[in-house]
């Protein structure tokens, strides 16, 4: 059987040297480079120096925080909004359970720049929302959404939101309806049921939803530069306008790699208690 | 649903080994450095032996150009070379982010011309010897024709690299239906009682020109010290809520919408607004003029047709129709008779246009508003760095 | 026969998790339901903002931006090829991660875990990293690598997921009955697993138009659709955009609706559980 035996190797090999070369290799680069000194013109050379971590962290440490308080604020307001949606339509939809699930992924359809450049136009002063509220005196002058760091965090619950829908949909869907009916026989009213049988069994939905939206959300930039203020920056907006802007290339993949860092601590965190089942098949 | 999928292997634990075995292979490769490059080429051994191909690829800013890009294919029809024109610059960092590796590779980037505001990247391009330098013995219509004020530039100094294929005022740009006052210097800028309605640049060097402008500093002289205390004066705008956001160009959507009601503006983006609602002002204080400029990577693969357009585009009567499309300041000022002779000849809106056109000082500035006007300072590769730091931080927040 | 959840005396009111589901989905179309409207918006200038009447040139002229043309067919042909390769190099991982047991099989969990989980932006800056220090020029090919990259666990999961419920007595069977691998490969396990490997491509394919982090990082001076779109808000998005965009959807739109009604009759009901 000496085939049969490689013949699993073989199949594996392609997309697994794919992934070495573009993912994890490119990601010891990054490390190397964030350790290099010099500037564009005269090149960079491999220093070991840790200056460019403790500056960039000097620097932007609060915006680190600010990232990921955005992230778990994201999260947080995905969770509320998307377990309601998701229960519904696990459990009453009935038969049209994917066409609700269909027009909840409908959107994304539409490139992701688009949406959150359209975002900016309804959320806008004078726009359809704002503007008509604003002319009826039913929002003090000085109000705004746009360019704030509410805008920020509903661009990007809106943005991820599927993330956390499908995850939980799935969980939920998991659940034996004879364990639900074993407790309302058993005298647990609504509620009961819901809070001591439904809600523990959904968590791992919840859970996977949350670090599938936590990580892109905290890491993102553009709803940042499009829907947000001076006072809004992200880590990611200064991570790329390092590497173009500022061409500070040692710089930028310090701040990548410190963002990495801590998102792998929170993915490897996940991972270990948890394990990668429910993420891997959310994402299907 | 295939629940069962991942059965068996419920916990993933981390293989700590299997990381590492890979990272550590990727550390090997990974451990030699990122090479500079900063010698020049001279302007004979660079034109030696090169001829003119027939073909032309040229990399410009959206909005540049005529929809119906009239200007090329006028150009097409008298020289027969070919042109491919992209509408791909959309910022200076970014762009030179894409450009310089390949340069500094000494590959080319895919474009023979291209058109890069004076500044920073443009004073790195120039000192990393990324720029063919020009020959002027091709160049007689710019010699000819090409205003006082645009040639021999401070950012580059005999036009060796350069020449400008359009210039544009910073100033301030106000929505009168929410300002009810005059606006006609920066400190309104300031002013509490806009808050949350101000825009600001994002650029560094706008930035940076309007905070010394404030504090009465000719950027062109200004030393560390004075970027420090025009940080500090932004950094306090910010901090106070007055500045909503800083904008690259998008500001012109949030003026005219009335997002924002007072911002730092470009010139021919407030001309060619239809709303008449937004105003253009160069501040008492000063505005600053900057310039695009075309410009020849030195890995262009057809330099001789990119001189050709450059020398093409310095003819009047070439020209004009371009202005009337761009609406910035043209190089050329004979340019503006020639629109005049175009305003009297058409009719009914497009000769109120034309006439309007012609007679704006924002296109067609007068001497007493360009001796207001200030230019961008020229920075070593060490202040430039410091610069940046400082007014970086004030955009990003930090 | 499964009982609701919910008693037929909860049924009959109004339902206010439906009321508030169908809100949430009026939430989310909201932006969509702007883009399409202002694809008709009659614009005089350069900025596409206000409402200014009702038009349809902007569907009649759509291709006369030759550059967001062009920004659109690179994104088109960057995405077919990065789902070919992607499909090709997915369904082989895909299968052989389901059908057998071998050593690595959880360290190959764990890089398509990391693969999944990683943000963009992450990917895109260590390619950068990479890319600069060895000196390749980013270019159309840079693209591809990477879009390929971040698809393949996708499509990978989502092949193994359909692959792991096959009953493997078929294809015993068709080797007892002499077919070679490849025969067996194109007339047994393709068939069976198609679906599977239809919805990886199909995610490949959005995943690879929509990119904009990743593109942007590894794009050099290639334009693609969302990286035009992106640069444009600094000028004025033209109309076009907005006409492009509600094409795509629609074409996504006809597409899942279409593949979900294919999925709705052959299995005679919409999934395993419905309470119809």
């Amino acid at each position: 059987m000496g085939r049969g035996r490689f013949a699993p190797y073989l199949m594996v090999l392609p997309a697994g040297l794919w992934l070495l070369a573009f993912f994890l290799i490119p990601l010891s680069f990054m490390i190397s480079l964030s350790l290099q000194t010099g500037n564009l013109i005269d090149g960079f050379q491999q220093t070991l120096h840790w200056r460019n971590y403790t500056e960039g962290l000097n620097t932007y440490g609060e915006t680190f925080a600010r990232s990921l308080w955005y992230g778990f604020l994201a999260t947080v307001a995905c969770i509320v909004l998307g377990y309601p949606a998701a229960y519904w339509i696990a459990f009453r939809a009935g038969h049209r359970q994917s066409t609700y699930l269909l027009l909840i992924l409908l959107p994304y359809f539409v490139s992701f720049v688009l949406r959150t450049v359209a975002w900016r136009q309804v959320l806008s002063d004078h726009g359809p929302l704002l503007g008509p509220l604003r002319d009826h005196g039913l929002v003090p002058e000085g109000f705004r959404v746009l360019d704030t760091g509410f805008a920020v965090v509903s661009g990007l619950a809106y943005n991820f939101l599927p993330f956390m829908v499908l995850p939980i949909y799935v969980a939920l869907r998991r659940i034996d309806p004879r364990t639900v009916e074993a407790a309302r026989d058993l005298y647990a009213g609504r509620a009961q049921a819901f809070g001591r049988v439904v809600l523990p069994l959904s968590l791992p939905g919840v859970f996977a939803g949350a670090i599938l939206t936590f990580v892109p959300a905290s890491a993102d930039f553009v709803t940042a530069e499009v829907l947000g203020g001076p006072g809004d920056t992200m880590i990611g907006n200064v991570i790329r306008a390092e590497y173009f802007e500022s061409g500070a290339y040692p710089v930028a993949s310090a701040l990548s790699f410190t963002l990495t860092a801590i998102l792998l601590v929170a993915i490897f965190g996940y991972a270990r208690t948890l394990g990668t089942r429910n993420v891997l098949e959310a994402a299907r | 649903m295939g629940a069962a999928a991942l059965d068996g292997d419920r916990r993933c634990a981390v293989r700590r080994r299997d990381v590492l075995r890979l990272a550590g292979a990727g550390l090997v490769l990974a451990a030699c450095g990122v090479e500079g490059r900063g010698e020049r080429v001279g302007g004979d051994e660079f034109w030696a032996g090169k001829t003119r191909n027939g073909r032309l690829r040229w990399a410009n800013w959206p909005g540049y150009m005529q929809d119906d890009r009239a200007t090329i294919k006028a150009f097409e029809g008298d020289s027969g070379i070919d042109v491919t024109y992209r509408e791909i610059i959309q910022e200076m960092g970014p762009w030179f982010g894409k450009i310089q590796a390949p340069l500094a590779a000494e590959q080319s980037i895919g474009f023979d011309l291209m058109v890069m505001t004076n500044g920073i990247h443009l004073e790195r391009c120039r000192r990393l010897g990324y720029l063919a330098p020009l020959d002027h013995g091709r160049l007689k219509n710019f010699a000819a024709h090409a205003g006082a004020e645009f040639k021999d530039p401070s950012y580059d100094p005999g036009n060796e690299f350069t020449v400008p294929y359009q210039a544009g005022i910073t100033g301030i740009a106000y929505n009168t239906r929410y300002v009810d006052e005059e606006i006609t210097s920066i400190s309104q800028l300031f002013d509490p009682r806009y808050k949350g309605r101000v825009g600001m640049m994002s650029d560094t060097q706008e930035l940076g020109n309007f905070g010394m402008f404030l504090l009465g500093i000719d950027p062109e002289k200004s030393t560390r010290a004075d970027w420090e205390r025009a940080a500090g004066k932004l950094r306090a705008q910010r901090d106070s809520g007055i500045v909503r956001k800083y904008y690259e160009q998008n500001y012109v959507d949030a003026v005219s919408k009335g997002d924002v009601w007072l911002t730092m503006a470009w010139s021919g983006d407030v001309y060619s607004l239809t709303s008449p609602d937004v105003r253009f002002v160069v501040p008492e204080e000063g505005g600053t003029i900057w310039t695009d400029n075309l410009c020849v990577p030195v890995t262009a693969e057809n330099p001789v047709d990119a001189l050709a357009l450059m020398d093409w585009l310095y003819v009047p009567e070439h020209n004009a129709p371009l202005t009337e499309f761009v609406n910035y300041i043209t190089p050329v000022p004979d340019v503006r008779d020639i629109v005049a002779r175009h305003a009297a000849r058409a009719t009914g809106e497009e000769r109120a246009d034309l006439t309007r056109l012609s007679e704006s000082p924002l296109v067609f500035p007068s001497e007493s508003d360009m001796a207001r006007l200030r230019h961008y300072r020229r920075f070593s590769q060490e202040e430039a760095a410091v610069y940046q730091k400082i007014f970086q931080a004030v955009v990003r927040g930090a | 026969m499964t009982r609701p959840l919910t008693g037929p005396r909860v049924r009959r009111r109004v339902d206010a998790l439906h009321v508030y589901t169908l809100l949430l989905i009026g939430w989310l179309l909201l932006p969509i339901a702007v883009m399409v409207l202002f694809g008709f918006n009659d614009v005089q200038g350069k900025q596409n903002v206000r409402w200014e009447g009702f038009t349809l040139k902007w569907y009649a002229h759509l291709f006369d931006r030759s550059d967001l043309t062009r920004a659109l067919v690179t994104s088109l042909a960057i995405a077919l090829a990065s789902t070919a390769v992607t499909t090709v190099l997915g369904t082989c991982a895909g299968l052989a991660l389901a059908r057998h047991r071998f050593r690595g099989r959880r360290a190959a969990d764990l890089l398509l875990f990391m693969a999944i989980a990683c943000p963009e932006l992450v990917m895109g800056a260590s390619l950068l990293s990479m890319f600069v220090t060895i000196g390749v020029p980013r270019g159309p090919l840079t693209i591809l690598a990477a879009h390929v990259m971040f698809s393949i666990a996708f499509v990978t999961v989502t092949v193994r997921a359909r692959a792991i419920g096959l009953d493997p007595a078929v294809g015993e069977a068709a080797r007892d009955l002499g077919a070679g691998p490849w025969t067996r490969f194109r007339l047994v396990t393709l068939p069976m697993i198609r679906p599977g490997v239809a919805a990886g491509a199909l995610l490949a394919f959005v995943l690879s138009v929509d990119d904009f982090v990743v593109t942007s990082f590894t794009g050099g001076a290639t334009v693609t659709f969302p990286l035009w779109v992106y640069g444009s808000t600094r000028t004025g998005t033209p109309p076009q955009v907005n006409v492009m965009g509600t094409l795509i959807f629609a074409a996504g739109a006809l597409i899942a609706i279409g593949s979900a009604r294919r999925t709705f009759r052959r299995a005679g009901r919409p999934d395993d559980r419905g309470d119809t």
